[in-house]
């Protein structure tokens, strides 16, 4: 059965770079442009994993963590998040919350996929 | 594929752009408004996180400089001034440039970039670093070891119980480590609890691994990337010759280079939008055109065959339609706020260049327009406030010496009027200077010099194409090029414009504009076996033409409706359609740039869900028609462009008659 990933990023290119290359493994994408929606996907959908930007409008990073870390279903799910350098000071509050790791922009596809691979096995 | 990314990049940098000038515009308005301040950060925030990622490393540190100082901004350590925002916007062309370059192959000036990134250090003080480079940060990933050498290395993993519960599973790690290399794994079973007190979702074991690699402590240390400082990962280098000591490495864990992040709070908009091609949408509107006329059919045909069943379901099917029509286009509705945005930015910047102090005040952002309708008007915006700066808006000094407020006002406003949209914009300049306006008409062989014209006629000379009464020619108008594109812009809209102006105290340009162009409600007609449609916004009234009606005129087609007397149009001859005319007929009074004029036709037959087709390019030339729809019956009617007509005709009468019998509304009673 394929992995299902979850990206969360308000930034539609960023997004499509995620999802080409994810998809091009075989896993299964479902796209989400802020943490309100990420959450409305997570509800109804079936989830192996999330990749979530920090920065968003509306429901930031680190709050969608936290939404997501309260639901049972999910207490165990894989979140990774996508930052800057300009925002390590952040990582811990991520991590507090319960998002299993991170990804520094500018980053290849190459290593989106190791870390995935890392991470969902 | 990197193209494509590329692409869907500069269109998010586009939509982008522009919303952070939005923001920046507003933002000199309300300085201290946090929430403007971090929608301003945000935009340049993932500007630099996105283009670094496709490869716009210009872009990337560019923006990565501007971030910092808006970061200082948004900290507080630096406040919003003008020169802040100058800059910025500053800042926001030259990434727009840098965007453009990349798609064009053009020249970028470079030194500019410099400037401002110095300007931006200066700004704040020197407590910027120097240019952080912003390409692919260097990767831990897979370093072979030093020398291709085999080393063995000892790890110590000792997990942190909780880190299940940050999605992480140590067997993934485990495995990592196998494809580095020969591995013996090891794992200590001596914290796992009697079964009572187990609590399945902690992690109890730890791990010794020997592993074998030619790869560098890095790639090791990048495997354990995610697991944190609670728990405990210590890689020793097993030496191959005796006597060499055992070096310890204690791998730097990425989040221990961590400083207290505080929370942010931050305003929750609930927008929630997506994107769709426009083309899409084209498409759907078309469709649902179709769906118009063959319900239309279906209405008639039912009705025809006289079944209650059939006509019934048709009934339902038409409200269906309705619903879906309004909809289809009302997805296409956008607001005009966006236009009004970049007119913000043009009295900004043309103010700043005229040395006039000019404030834009805009009413009604919200109001919707259909997007290609929104596209077309910004072009007739920008000539209009143009105009109004340079020639309309007087310098501060004159200003205060006509007793007037030293900042000029323009503004802007929208407001729906039924089926359309009423644009003003005014300003509270120097007005229009009548006597050179009739001199320019006389010069340009417009009008004669004794001519004395009414007030609305004499301020429609500024339409006239060539027009201009400026003195000297400046960069920003005066080349007589912009009403007459003013006007055709609007009438090309299908839209009316009018212009009203007092003498020193400023000039006020309106016009109306349809919601949408794509479908319209419209008043169906007949001249012999021949249909034509009238839009209905520009219909006033049917009123019955007899013979006698046309003797009493001896001649001149005039008609007097109730007591104003109309001048009126024969379309039968206009289009030179034969057959003999019923006894009566009918006139559709319209009125257009506020003169009323009569069509006259054999029939009106009634309202008419009007899905607009254009003739194509053979009929481009066609006169006095604008397009064609389908009717019920699949018939075709014409659509009648009214505002020609009425033109073409008001040249005929002036030829016959030396001047214009038109009336305008309300005067000339008989």
């Amino acid at each position: 059965m394929n992995r299902t990933i979850l990206t969360v990023d308000d930034s539609a290119s960023i997004r499509m770079m995620v999802s080409f290359t994810l998809m091009d493994k075989g896993y299964r994408v479902i796209e989400a442009t802020d943490g309100f929606d990420g959450i409305a996907k997570l509800r109804d959908q079936s989830i192996d994993m999330v990749i979530t930007d920090l920065n968003m409008p509306k429901m930031d990073g680190i709050s969608l963590v936290r939404e997501i870390r309260q639901n049972p279903g999910f207490r165990f799910t894989p979140i990774i998040m996508l930052t800057t350098e300009s925002q390590d000071d952040r990582k811990v509050e991520a991590r507090a919350a319960g998002a299993t790791g991170w990804i520094t922009k500018p980053f290849r596809p190459d290593q989106l996929l190791a870390v995935v691979r890392k991470v969902l096995g | 594929m990197m193209e494509h990314f590329r692409q869907t990049f500069r269109e998010e940098a586009d939509e982008l752009l522009v919303e952070l000038e939005h923001s920046l515009l507003e933002l000199e308005q309300n300085p201290a408004d946090d929430e403007l301040i971090d929608r301003v950060f945000r935009a340049m925030h993932t500007l630099k996180g996105s283009s670094s990622m496709f490869g716009f490393d210009d872009i990337a540190a560019f923006s990565h400089e501007v971030e910092t100082v808006l970061d200082l901004v948004r900290d507080g350590k630096t406040g919003v001034t003008k020169e802040l925002i100058r800059l910025t916007l500053l800042a926001r062309d030259q990434i727009k440039a840098m965007i453009k370059v990349s798609v064009d192959n053009g020249e970028l000036d470079v030194e500019r970039t410099e400037e401002l990134v110095a300007a931006f250090h200066k700004l704040v003080g020197t407590a910027l670093p120097v240019l952080v480079p912003a390409g692919l940060s260097s990767s831990a990933s897979s370093q072979p070891g030093d020398s291709g050498l085999e080393i063995v290395y000892a790890i110590r993993f000792r997990p942190d119980r909780d880190i299940f519960k940050r999605g992480l599973n140590p067997v993934h790690l485990l495995n990592d480590l196998h494809e580095l290399g020969l591995c013996r794994i090891t794992a200590k079973t001596n914290d796992i609890p009697p079964l009572a007190d187990l609590d399945p979702e902690l992690c109890y074991l730890q791990w010794d691994i020997m592993l074998t690699t030619t790869h560098g402590v890095d790639a090791i240390r990048d495997i354990f990337m995610f697991v944190g400082e609670e728990s405990s990962v210590e890689i020793e280098v097993i030496p191959r010759e005796s006597g060499e000591e055992a070096r310890k490495i204690r791998p730097e864990l990425p989040c221990q280079a961590a400083g207290s992040g505080k929370p942010r709070t931050k305003a929750i908009k609930a927008i929630s939008s997506i994107r769709v091609a426009a083309e899409k949408l084209d498409h759907l509107v078309n469709l649902v055109g179709e769906l118009v006329t063959a319900q239309a059919r279906l209405s008639q045909t039912a009705l025809a065959h006289n079944d209650t069943g059939l006509i019934a379901l048709a009934e339902e099917i038409e409200r269906l339609t309705e619903g879906l029509r309004d909809t289809a286009l009302n997805v296409r509705m956008l607001p005009i706020g966006g236009t009004f945005g970049r007119m913000r930015r043009l009295v900004h910047d043309l103010s700043s260049e005229l040395g006039k102090d000019v404030e834009l005040i805009t009413e009604g952002a919200e109001t919707e327009l259909d997007k290609a309708v929104i596209e077309r008007l910004a072009d007739p915006l920008v000539h209009l406030i143009r105009n109004s700066i340079d020639h309309g808006i007087e310098k501060s000094t004159v200003r205060m010496a006509a007793g007037k407020p030293p900042c000029g006002t323009i503004r802007l406003t929208a407001a729906y009027s039924g089926a359309s949209v009423l644009l003003t914009l005014s300003d509270d300049g120097a007005g229009i200077d009548r006597e050179a306006v009739h001199a320019r008409g006389v010069k340009m062989g417009l009008i004669s010099a004794g001519t004395e014209l009414p007030d609305r006629d004499l301020l429609n000379l500024i339409f006239a194409p060539g027009f201009s009464t400026s003195a000297k020619i400046t960069n920003i108008s005066g080349r007589g090029v912009g009403m007459d594109v003013v006007k055709r812009g609007v009438e090309a809209l299908r839209g009316a414009i009018s212009i009203t102006s007092t003498r020193g105290e400023g000039a006020t340009v309106s016009f109306r504009i349809p919601l949408t162009l794509a479908i319209i409600e419209s008043l169906l007609v007949q001249i012999g076996t021949t249909n034509f449609v009238v839009p209905l916004s520009l219909v006033e009234e049917c009123i019955e033409l007899t013979r006698t009606d046309v003797a009493q005129a001896h001649g001149r087609r005039l008609v007097d409706v109730r007591g104003a007397i109309i001048p009126y149009i024969s379309l039968r001859e206009r289009f030179g359609i034969g057959g003999i005319q019923p006894e009566i007929e009918q006139i559709v009074v319209v009125e257009v740039d506020g003169k009323r004029i009569g069509l006259v036709v054999d029939h009106v037959i009634g309202g008419h869900q009007t899905v607009i087709k254009s003739l194509g390019r053979l009929f481009r030339e066609a006169q006095g028609i604008s397009g064609a729809t389908m009717l019920g019956d699949g018939t075709v009617a014409l659509i009648l462009d009214v505002p020609q007509l009425v033109g073409d005709e008001e040249v005929l009468e002036r030829r016959t008659f030396g001047n214009a019998p038109f009336t305008e509304k309300g005067t000339m009673h008989a």
